[in-house]
């Protein structure tokens, strides 16, 4: 029973930083704004088919598997749950948690994490050739024009923390979940909505540039602030059907 | 894609069937003979071999009144049309959804009302002929994923309400695919087999020594609700006895197992009460457990929608079926007392913060362990699978936000998960037998989603 308690208390005092920070950076929820207004009582427990394999948290294990879900914008999150039950994207254990659960609970599972912003996890410092860092750290913060690609920043924002409501950061992850998604991009595997943007990059991205930005963004130190960037105000450097504009 | 529910539990009697046709095709006269022997069996059905005008007719004359239409989504939720015939991010009704079988890939038919890819040309009547006989207006042969022995119960008044819904539904020019099964099950003529042995067209006959509401119920149960495509074991000669119907079987592919719903003493319902099965069947949680796996497919697109009273009828008419045996009783099975050791140490560790120290559960969702026929069943297969992959029951209009059970499958290795599947099948008086790391690891291969 406090067990419930605690994560209704939790919940409580989130929902209560989030009225109170009300000002710029916390306004743009955008279409996360059609979340159901009210949680349900011990969300704590419901989610525990969730937060088995991802943490408590949402902060992630240390493995490839099982990614850092807190903070993320609620729009992705929940671009992901539903992707995930129909078939957007394909991971079973996934697809057959999510198969039977209706939109406006996935809108509030989605909520409960984007809520929850646990400490990062240590950086990654696997030892690797300057140059390889040089090049990773390049296409993240100015892309490469001559290509066509885009900066990882352009959209994921500054802090690279991600940017309401629909795209997600890339800081807490290991280095070879954020390979294994360009790879799964790529091979067509992992569809976001359409028109889908990050295949469009991914196609354009070869093995060594992928290895290069996944372990950059994996060394990466823990941000000041992990919230998510509001929404921009210019357009973004692709239409993304994640991210209407 | 996810295999369905329907694609099943015909697939075995299909082989069966199909192997006796495949040898009497060796001789052709007895083969004529047999589809002679077809025709008679089925004189209906014999007479729609031939289109006809009217089949195609462009006038479908259906009657789209709106209270008729109401009537036609009702129903054809009480069937679950959408399980199948609605693809993952598929548009509503447009088919292609694709059903693995151990024969190869069916893939669901469009049924929207589109001229040339849906059903638009049909007309009532033939859309009734297809319900009743299990053919096509063309006199095509349907595959019995569609649960066709259980759809010819359907009134005439009922399918022509569904087919009105099906007229108002978004046309979809979408082609069906072609299935993939592979020689000889892609020969329709081989369906003459399992026809002869399973398909017994006609109208569902009410029992009038009973009452209106087991009526309805059966009538639901037995019609549309096509329960006994997963609940009726098919027997190792190909047939279904009346004696088993009802009393539960593994379902193939999928490999769930599908409880008895009979009151007999293997995981039948003989002590539940009506509100149980009606919450379980509705709600998909109840005070005797939750519903999982592909029942809980079932609830989610059908049983949550329907009626109060239609769901209480299907509870009065499953709780009549017979009584055979009654529960099990007696002591229950001692395992090895290391292995028990083990399983109750991880019970301890993991279950039992929400299933409770004695297996008591904290209801309403977190379903008892003690003499839950779920776990105690004789087939092991449903417990085991819980443990590995965990899961949500479905989120319905009475229970919208379901408590989740976690996968245990990467944390648990086998003999740790045949542990304490043992210890939950043995303890608190529960009568199930132990069960072995071997069978936890072949369970790890059955498909998820």
């Amino acid at each position: 029973m406090h067990r419930r308690i605690i994560g209704s208390l939790v919940l409580f005092v989130l929902l209560a930083l989030r009225v109170l920070c009300g000002g710029v950076a916390c306004a743009a929820t955008g279409a996360a704004a059609a979340a159901p207004a009210t949680m349900p009582p011990a969300m704590d427990e419901r989610v525990r088919a969730c937060t088995s394999c991802h943490g408590v948290q949402g902060q992630g294990r240390n493995n490839d598997y099982f990614p850092r879900i807190a903070g993320k914008p609620a729009e992705y999150l929940f671009n992901q749950l539903s992707a995930f039950r129909d078939g957007g994207r394909t991971y079973p254990p996934m697809g057959y948690l999510l198969a039977f659960l209706p939109d406006d609970y996935l809108r509030q599972i989605a909520r409960y994490f984007a809520d929850l912003q646990p400490p990062y996890p240590e950086s990654g410092h696997a030892d690797l050739p300057p140059k390889l860092l040089a090049a990773g750290e390049r296409l993240v913060m100015r892309g490469d024009p001559a290509r066509g690609i885009p900066a990882c920043v352009a959209c994921h924002g500054a802090r690279m923390t991600g940017t309401e409501p629909g795209i997600p950061g890339l800081l807490g992850l290991h280095a070879s979940y954020i390979a294994g998604q360009m790879g799964t991009w790529r091979s067509g595997t992992r569809h976001a909505l359409a028109p889908d943007c990050m295949r469009t990059i991914a196609l354009k991205l070869n093995d060594n540039d992928i290895t290069a930005v996944s372990n950059w963004l994996a060394r990466q130190p823990r941000p000041a602030d992990p919230r998510p960037a509001p929404a921009p105000a210019g357009r973004l450097p692709l239409a993304c059907g994640s991210q209407p504009q | 894609m996810k295999p369905t529910l329907c694609s099943m539990s015909w697939s075995r009697a299909f082989a069966i069937g199909g192997i006796v046709l495949a040898q009497l095709l060796h001789a052709p006269l007895i083969g004529g003979a047999h589809a002679a022997a077809a025709a008679t069996t089925t004189p209906a059905a014999a007479q729609t071999t031939a289109p006809t005008d009217t089949d195609t007719d462009t006038d479908t004359d259906a009657d789209t009144r709106p209270d008729i239409v109401k009537r036609g989504e009702y129903l054809a939720r009480a069937g679950d049309c959408i399980a199948c015939h609605t693809a993952p991010r598929g548009k509503l009704f447009a088919g292609g959804l694709a059903m693995e079988t151990p024969f190869g890939t069916l893939y669901s038919p469009n049924i929207t009302p589109d001229p040339q890819y849906g059903i638009g040309t049909w007309s009532e009547e033939a859309f009734f002929r297809m319900m009743r006989t299990g053919r096509k207006p063309d006199g095509a042969l349907i595959y019995p994923a569609m649960p066709i022995a259980q759809y010819t119960k359907v009134t005439r008044e009922d399918s022509d309400a569904i087919f009105a819904f099906l007229r108002t539904v978004e046309p979809v020019r979408q082609p069906n695919r072609k299935h993939t099964l592979r020689f000889p099950f892609n020969q329709r003529d081989l369906l003459y087999g399992w026809r002869t042995l399973y398909f017994h067209e006609g109208e569902f006959k009410p029992d009038p020594a009973r009452s209106v509401e087991w009526n309805r119920g059966a009538y639901l149960v037995e019609g549309l609700g096509h329960c006994t495509m997963c609940h009726t074991r098919i027997n190792a000669l190909g047939g279904s006895s009346p004696r088993e119907q009802f009393a539960g079987g593994l379902i193939p592919v999928q490999n769930w197992y599908a409880p008895s719903l009979t009151s007999d003493k293997d995981g039948g319902l003989g002590d539940w009460s009506i509100k149980d099965i009606v919450d379980l069947l509705q709600a998909g949680i109840s005070d005797r457990g939750a519903v999982y796996g592909p029942m809980a497919e079932v609830t989610y697109h059908s049983l949550q929608y329907l009626s109060d009273e239609d769901i209480r009828a299907m509870a009065v008419y499953l709780k009549s079926l017979p009584d055979q045996h009654g529960r099990k009783s007696g002591p229950s099975a001692t395992p090895d007392p290391q292995v028990l050791a083990l399983g109750k140490q991880i019970y301890a560790d993991k279950c039992a913060i929400c299933h409770g120290a004695n297996g008591e559960g904290q209801l309403p969702h977190y379903p008892p362990l003690a003499g839950n026929q779920s776990i105690e069943m004789n087939s092991a297969v449903n417990p085991i699978r819980i443990v590995l992959n965990g899961g949500f029951p479905p989120g319905t209009k009475r229970n919208p936000q379901p408590f989740g059970m976690p996968p245990f499958g990467q944390e648990l290795s086998d003999a740790e998960a045949a542990a304490v599947v043992t210890f939950i099948r043995t303890a608190w008086g529960n009568h199930g037998l132990p069960v072995t790391a071997r069978e936890v690891n072949e369970l790890r291969k059955a498909p998820l989603h």
